[in-house]
């Protein structure tokens, strides 16, 4: 089922009336049977835009649509929601059996069937040995394994994931996001998946949505988008050093998107010339691995814990970070790592982006 | 040595609080245990200040005493009809007024008001809404045709007073109940509720089996204590009925008596050897609320999710 919002605004106000502008005049379309990336940077109300989908918080503004059917004004009980939380909200006093079985109940499913239904469902997921644990006996991982659960066991029409690997550590969280994908592709429920972590939405969605704080976005297609930050330059677009080409757009930083197909390899003098750090070959194509060293960004280092909050006089250590981008070539090219290789870019899979408004130019 | 040192130090900072407990906890418990195995103790004759030593004699008495099971019938009533009605009531007041969001505070200062007015002023003004001519209890009774009832009144019988003092009572303790609630509800994370909310629960389903098993140690702690509030009851019966225990004409005297007011009866009897039998009667209550409490946590621990 096709999810659409149109014109979404939500405003927060406060005791003492001033208003935060938690989502502005959002329009976002999820087609039917995809898994989509809702990304964006802390604070810039995706978990706002996920609650008014699920119809918790109500948009002060503008409509919501699950296919054709407004629902803008249902309850969220009507609306047949799987939703799974930030931390997972799972009942602590209950077991993980009867946790996946309580939507169930809800519904006046039978016992039996839905003892059958929730034990179905948590094998799906991995967790079928765990039904009679407390979740405070499981790992954040199987937490949140249960949590998948008991959103799908009630077969709800769409699936909504909030930041659910956030409390995972990096390899559980490699683990289970291939689970959430293998888990979508198995159901082909339309689902949701909010991130504030790039690689994390580009290795799993279908397509991401950008959202920035200024509320803007754009959509990136599939397989995942490269992300560069670059700067236009008396009319040249630049990454790094290297020129990409000719940009009408105002001088400026900017955000430049490339899809990996979007590269053509040449014998010399490419736009990019970089050397190979490794490569993978899944079917038919082969994926080059470039890697690069740019400035980190703001949630990497808020990520660190480095206090970005703070301004200070001290001029500031720019902390430089390791980045990878791919480029999807053909598989008759037989590249190893060390190679180095001159790239071009298609200008029909070049996209760029302000930096500060999402706004594409 | 420095272990040494700091738990001098510690025994130090404790000294004082120690020291009152001492006098006035820890001597006069072990002086009531002290004063049940005597008999015909009398502190006004210092030469002789008792005359033997018995080991279940007051005791046998206290348990033959036609007073005391008078006052043993009526603990019990007001135990087990105010205690779980007023759990029930407040736990259902909280979970209203933590649902409403305007003048939520107002209304919790009115729930608020019983709990810091003095008892027995609060005993009066029931003595009063329960008066046969002018009390709006029987007021509104009028209004569905039924004949002014005696509750505090001459005329007044064992059943109708303790109506009226089981109202004052379960009104009485509601407030510290609602607020104890209150707070414990308001640390439920709101997104139990969310999810609940998405999952299409019923609201008497939310209350049942998310509301209540996450505020088990709240209401497990309020029971115990409840309970043992009101095995103690006394205040009570003074602010509705005064001294006398009952009401006015109701035969045989004292028929509203409590285990604490029986105690207390016997202290201020001058008689020898009666402080034994308020010592020993003590006692009693002191065992029969310890078992229950005992019984009480065995029973959360079973059932009270922490
Ligand atoms: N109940 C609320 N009252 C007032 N402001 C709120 C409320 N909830 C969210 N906001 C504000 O709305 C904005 C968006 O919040 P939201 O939780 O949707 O961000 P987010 O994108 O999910 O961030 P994160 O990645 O940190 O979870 C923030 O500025 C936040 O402070
Ligand atoms: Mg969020």
């Amino acid at each position: 089922m096709e999810i659409r919002l149109e014109n979404i605004t939500k405003i927060f106000q406060a005791k003492d009336k001033t208003e935060t502008v938690a989502v502005n005049s959002f329009d976002l379309t999820i087609p039917s049977g995809k898994l989509v990336g809702l990304l964006g940077p802390s604070g810039c109300g995706k978990s706002t835009t996920l609650y008014m989908i699920a119809g918790l918080l109500e948009p002060n503004n503008g409509k919501i649509y699950f296919g054709d059917e407004d629902v803008t004004d249902m309850s969220p009980e009507h609306r047949g929601i799987g939703l799974v939380f930030q931390n997972y909200a799972l009942y602590p006093h209950m077991t993980v059996r009867q946790n996946i079985m309580f939507p169930l109940e809800n519904i006046k499913v039978p016992k039996d069937e839905a003892l059958v239904m929730a034990q179905d469902m948590a094998d799906l997921v991995g967790i079928g040995e765990l039904m009679n644990r407390k979740p405070r006996q499981l790992s954040g991982g199987q937490q949140q394994r249960v949590a998948i659960a008991r959103a799908l066991v009630k077969k709800p029409r769409v699936l909504l994931l909030d930041e659910p690997l956030s409390n995972l550590d990096a390899r559980l969280r490699l683990q289970t996001r291939e689970e959430i994908k293998r888990i979508q592709r198995e159901t082909g429920i339309t689902t949701i998946f909010v991130t504030h972590d790039q690689e994390e939405a580009m290795s799993i969605s279908d397509e991401i949505v950008l959202m920035e704080l200024g509320l803007k976005h754009k959509f990136l297609g599939t397989p995942p988008i490269n992300i560069f930050n670059g700067e236009i330059k008396k009319g040249t677009l630049m990454f790094n050093d290297f020129k990409i080409g000719p940009h009408d757009g105002a001088d400026g930083e900017c955000v430049i998107g490339i899809r990996p197909e979007g590269f053509t390899v040449v014998k010399e003098k490419g736009k990019i010339e970089m050397e190979v750090a490794y490569v993978e070959t899944i079917g038919r194509d082969t994926t080059l691995v470039f890697e690069y060293k740019a400035p980190a960004d703001f949630e990497e280092l808020e990520a660190e814990g480095v206090n970005t909050k703070e301004v200070s006089d001290e001029p500031v250590e720019i902390k430089m970070v390791t980045k990878t981008f791919k480029v999807i070539v053909d598989a008759s090219y037989k590249f190893k790592p060390g190679d180095v290789v001159n790239l071009d870019v298609k200008s029909n899979k070049l996209y760029v982006f302000n930096k500060d408004t999402g706004e594409y130019i | 040595m420095l272990e040494r040192e700091s738990n001098l130090k510690a025994w130090l900072y404790l000294a004082p609080a120690l020291l009152l407990l001492s006098v006035f906890t820890f001597y006069p418990l072990f002086n009531s245990f002290y004063l049940t195995f005597l008999v015909g103790y009398n502190y006004l004759k210092p030469d002789k200040i008792f005359e033997a030593y018995t080991l279940v004699g007051n005791f046998k008495e206290v348990l033959s005493d036609k007073l005391f099971h008078q006052a043993l019938k009526n603990t019990v009533v007001i135990v087990f009809v105010s205690v779980p009605i007023s759990v029930i009531v407040s736990l259902l007041i909280a979970v209203a007024l933590n649902g409403i969001k305007k003048l939520q505070g107002t209304f919790q200062t009115i729930f608020f008001l019983p709990y810091v007015t003095n008892a027995i002023a609060v005993g009066m003004a029931f003595a009063f809404i329960f008066n046969t001519n002018y009390g709006l209890v029987n007021q509104f009774l009028g209004w569905f045709g039924m004949d002014p009832v005696k509750f505090v009144t001459l005329g007044a019988t064992w059943g109708t007073s303790m109506i009226a003092l089981l109202v004052y009572t379960i009104w009485g303790g509601l407030a510290f109940k609602i607020m104890v609630f209150l707070a414990g509800l308001q640390n439920i994370d709101k997104q139990y509720y969310d999810a609940a909310k998405v999952d299409a629960t019923p609201r008497s389903r939310v209350l049942r089996r998310i509301t209540i098993p996450l505020l088990s140690p709240m209401i497990a702690y309020i029971t115990i204590t409840s309970f043992i509030g009101a095995f103690k009851a006394y205040r009570t019966v003074i602010g509705m009925f005064g001294a006398s225990l009952a009401p006015p004409g109701l035969l045989p005297k004292d028929s509203l008596i409590t285990i604490v007011g029986y105690i207390y009866s016997y202290i201020y009897d001058t008689a020898p050897g009666a402080i034994s039998i308020a010592a020993a009667a003590a006692v009693i209550l002191f065992v029969i609320t310890l078992v229950f409490t005992f019984i009480q946590m065995w029973v959360s621990k079973k059932r009270v999710h922490f």
